[in-house]
Order: structure tokens, then sequence, then C-alpha cells
């Protein structure tokens, strides 16, 4: 698989390693109400959908930076790589 | 159908035109008391062992494509129960204990081949963990033996013992362990459901749960609805899609593993190895073929191929351990999707739902349980508690942080 890197232009699969989930970008607050619940469904349930999934994908052999790849589980199509940083952010978050 | 010596050399003499489907074809009920979902080993298992050791009836098998098209088909046939943890061990040596009998018990030939299996160990540290691994093993009323570098060679004179990196220091061997005719098995336990009354329904795929007051009432299929007292989903591989449709998010990721066999060779595994020091496993087929798989791709994927690297990594191993693989031709690879559960351990447990069941998370160890997990599912849907060995294989292990992690690397599906 090639992915197409923000930054870099195409990198072989091989130089990332694939850290799951792009929901664990979510992180749950752990100082708030009901922040066990909160973990579990963070840490351990999964839509796992056969299809059009969002997960993370780290540049550990590359630049390090981590990215959002949006690739589809049946063909293995890739159809969208954005930074996690600016995924993030859309989200709202500061950092 | 009825198997025997003189019925094989009639079919011989009148050119086999009388043999018959083994299982009937027939149309479905409007409603069971019992749906399973998913014809692979563990749906016909827990079929068969649902009205053979518990006395049900009204029982229908749903396939949505054929008997034994799924991970029964695509897997590397081995058995084996040397597991370490208190929750996994007594149940693969409960599986272990049934491959044994299997073939008296359904009168069926399924080719299991006690040939034992072998893991190698290269250092001190892992030698440690696995003397550890065979105790917890004798514990349990399994076997396991300690073998020397020697009696390694003995078996095996060809793989590397010198390797610089990665000597052989030894092996924990279990000889009970050994390989099966995959198909064979989802035939048999086919064959004898079937003649026990349950209905295989093929072609019939599951579109949708019908749950009225927190109750499953039936299952929506391509041949119309079909009502059920319970319904047992085992279809491992897609586990969160047929669960997703009773609103049910599954602690678990779906993997695409390979595996691999090369051209028939004249017998030289006696047989199963694996290496300890990348991750590699090797058997020899009954037809010849060396079979040989290791790591998932590591990525979720439903797409019943992987890619290149994996087949990079898994052969280098391979050519770690057993150099003389380097000479044989790759005949054929494939890919099955794999249901990796959070802690690398199955769940066999009720839902949240009313009569409706859950049978998977089986990771890649899915073939040598067929046995106990159709024995443990049966027993779950027939009383509504779990069997004995079974209890640990809980949907709320992950909230009450009772893991079952044989590797110890956590809620990392791609790693165990």
């Amino acid at each position: 698989m090639l992915i197409e890197h923000p930054l870099l232009g195409p990198c072989d699969a091989q130089e990332f390693v694939y850290k799951g989930d792009a929901c664990l970008i979510d992180r749950p607050d752990g100082m708030a109400e009901g922040a066990e619940a909160a973990f579990y469904e963070h840490v351990y349930p999964r839509d796992n959908p056969a299809g059009l999934h969002r997960e993370l994908w780290f540049h550990e052999q590359g630049d390090r930076s981590w990215l959002v790849v949006t690739r589809n589980t049946r063909t293995h199509e890739i159809v969208k790589v954005e930074l996690a940083r600016d995924f993030a952010r859309a989200r709202g978050r500061g950092r | 159908m009825r198997y025997s010596g003189f019925r094989v050399l009639k079919e011989a003499l009148t050119g086999h035109k009388g043999w018959q489907p083994v299982w009937r074809d027939p149309e479905p009920q409007a409603e069971y008391d019992f749906v399973i979902v998913g014809g692979g080993g563990h749906g016909l298992a827990t079929a068969y062992y649902l009205a053979k050791e518990f006395r049900q009836s009204r029982i229908a098998v749903l396939e949505k494509g054929w008997i034994g098209g799924g991970n029964v088909g695509r897997n590397t046939t081995i058995i084996r129960s040397n597991y370490l943890l208190e929750g996994n061990q007594p149940f693969y040596e409960f599986s272990l204990k049934l491959w044994e009998g299997l073939e008296q018990d359904f009168n069926y030939n399924a080719m299991v081949s006690q040939r034992g299996i072998l893991n190698l160990f290269h250092s001190d540290a892992q030698r440690d963990a696995y003397i550890r691994r065979g105790n917890a093993m004798i514990l349990h009323g399994a076997d396991a033996e300690l073998l020397s570098p020697a009696q390694v060679r003995r078996a095996y004179p060809f793989l590397d013992f010198d390797n610089a990196r990665f000597p052989i220091k030894g092996g924990l061997a279990q000889r009970r362990g050994g390989t099966v005719r995959h198909d064979a098995v989802a035939w048999g336990y086919a064959r004898g459901a079937d003649r026990r009354g349950v209905d295989i329904l093929q072609n019939c795929e599951v579109t949708g749960f019908r749950i009225a007051q927190g109750r499953c009432l039936g299952v929506e299929t391509s041949r119309g609805f079909i009502g059920a007292g319970k319904v047992g989903v085992a279809v491992a591989g897609y586990s969160s899609h047929v669960m997703a449709m009773a609103g049910l998010r599954l602690p678990i990721e779906s993997h695409v593993l390979q595996a691999f066999v090369s051209e028939g060779l004249k017998p030289v595994l006696p047989g199963v190895i694996t290496f300890g020091a990348g991750h590699f496993y090797c058997s020899q087929s009954d037809k010849g073929g060396l079979v040989f798989g290791g790591d998932i791709d590591g990525y979720n994927s439903y797409a019943q191929r992987g890619n290149l690297p994996v087949i990079e990594d898994v052969v280098e191993g391979g050519m770690a351990l057993f150099p003389g693989l380097g000479r044989a031709r790759l005949l054929r690879m494939w890919g099955g999707v794999m249901d990796m559960s959070m802690d690398g351990s199955p769940i066999i447990d009720r839902t949240d739902i009313d009569g409706l069941y859950f049978n998977g998370g089986w990771c890649y160890g899915g073939f040598k349980a067929t046995p106990a997990s159709g024995w443990c599912f049966a027993h779950l849907l027939a009383t509504d508690a779990p069997h004995a060995t079974a209890v640990a294989y809980r949907f709320d292990r992950f909230r009450r942080g009772a893991m079952i992690d044989e590797k110890g690397v956590g809620a990392q599906p791609n790693l165990h």
C-alpha cells in the first residue's frame, strides 16, 4: 500500500506503524465524572466497519508525523490522508 | 448415508454413481427453537452438540454462502493446547480431548493426525518462559515435554541450529498436538447435525435481527423472516458486522491473516514446528505441501487478501529457521479475516438482548477450538449457563479489567 503523505508525497506503508481507529484521538477527560465508563468506551469497543475506516498511521521510519488515513477495509483503497494534527484541531482540540 | 468398506468396494465397481449428498437442502421453516448464524466449523459444531449432547431439537444453521467456505476452509489446520493462562488452558485442553475422539464420535474421517507440535526456543530467558508454560500445561492435565537441542536435532536435522543470532537451544513439545483435515471437520459436523434433524440452510444471509422489548424474536434473512427461541451468532471475522445489526459494538477488530502452501514434497517435516524468535510456523500436509504462516498484516481488513511486506517477513522467519525452505516453490497463498479481540482471547457469552448469544473473537486460534467452542456454545444456548471451561470468556471482562491476555500486550488487536 502507498500512503499519500500530505507533506512528503507517496510513502510505502511499511514506513508506518498502524495505530488503530482514529476515534482514539478523542481521549476522554480522566478527571471528569464517569471517567471509568468513558475510558472503557474509548479503549475497547470498536465500530470495525466493512468499508470506509478512518485510522491512525504513525510515520515511524519517516518524519514521525501521525496521519489520519481514510481507507476502504474491503479493498485496501486509500481515499483520503490528512495530518492527525489538523484532524484533531478541526475537532476542537487545542494541540 | 452410511459409510462402510463394502460400500466403497461396491461403488468402486459401479463407477461411483451411487453416492448421495450427505446432508439435506431443506426449505426454511417459519420458526425454530435454536437458530445458529454462521455455517462454519463453530456454528456446525454448536448445532451438532446441541442436538447430540444437549438433546435439543428444532435447530437451524444459517449460512450466507456454502458451509465451510469461510475460515474453517482457510486456516493452517493445527490443533494444540499449549496455553499458559488459567482462563484459556482448560478450554483448549477440553478441545484437544474432543479432537482425539472426534472421528469416532461423528463417524467421519477428519484425518486427525497427532504428529506433535514443537515450539522452539532460542535464548535462556525464552527457555525459562517455556518451562513455565509447560508446567502450566501439565498442571491442567495436558502433556508437555522439554526437548534438548540434541533431541530436536534427531527429529529435525535440517533446521539452522547454529544460526548466529537465533541458535536453537531446545523446544517445548506437545506430542498430542498435530493437524486435522479442516474441510472434513465442517463436513463431518454438518453430516452429524443433519442426521439428527438440524436444518442446514445455505445461501441464507442474515440481514437483520427482529428485536422487541429487549428480546430477540428471530432473524430477517435473504430467504425471509425466521423466528427463533434463541439465536446464536458464530460468524468470526464478520462478528462486528453482524452484531451491529443488533445495535452492539464489540471489543473486536477484523484483520487479515495470510497463509502459504509450497509445492508437494516428499515427507520432510514429521510434525508442526514454530520459530521462537520471529513469527513463523510450518507443517507438511498429507499431500506433501509445506503449510506455513506468521503474523497478521496488522491493519483492519475484510479483504481476504494481504500485502507483500508480511509475506517477506514470514518467509524471512522461515529461512532463518529452516533454510531448505528456500528451495521449495510457493504454490498458493491466501488470506482470511480474523476476529481480533482486544486481549487475544475469545468471547462465548449472552448479550444484553434476551435470546441473543454470541461466539467470536477467536483471533487466529479458532480452528483448534472448534469442538470445544461448539460444545461450550451449545451448553450456553441449552442451559443459559457457561460451560465450566468457558466461564472466563465473557463480554464484561474488559469492563472489569479481567483480561485473558496470553501475550501481555494490552488492548492492541494487531499485536496478539
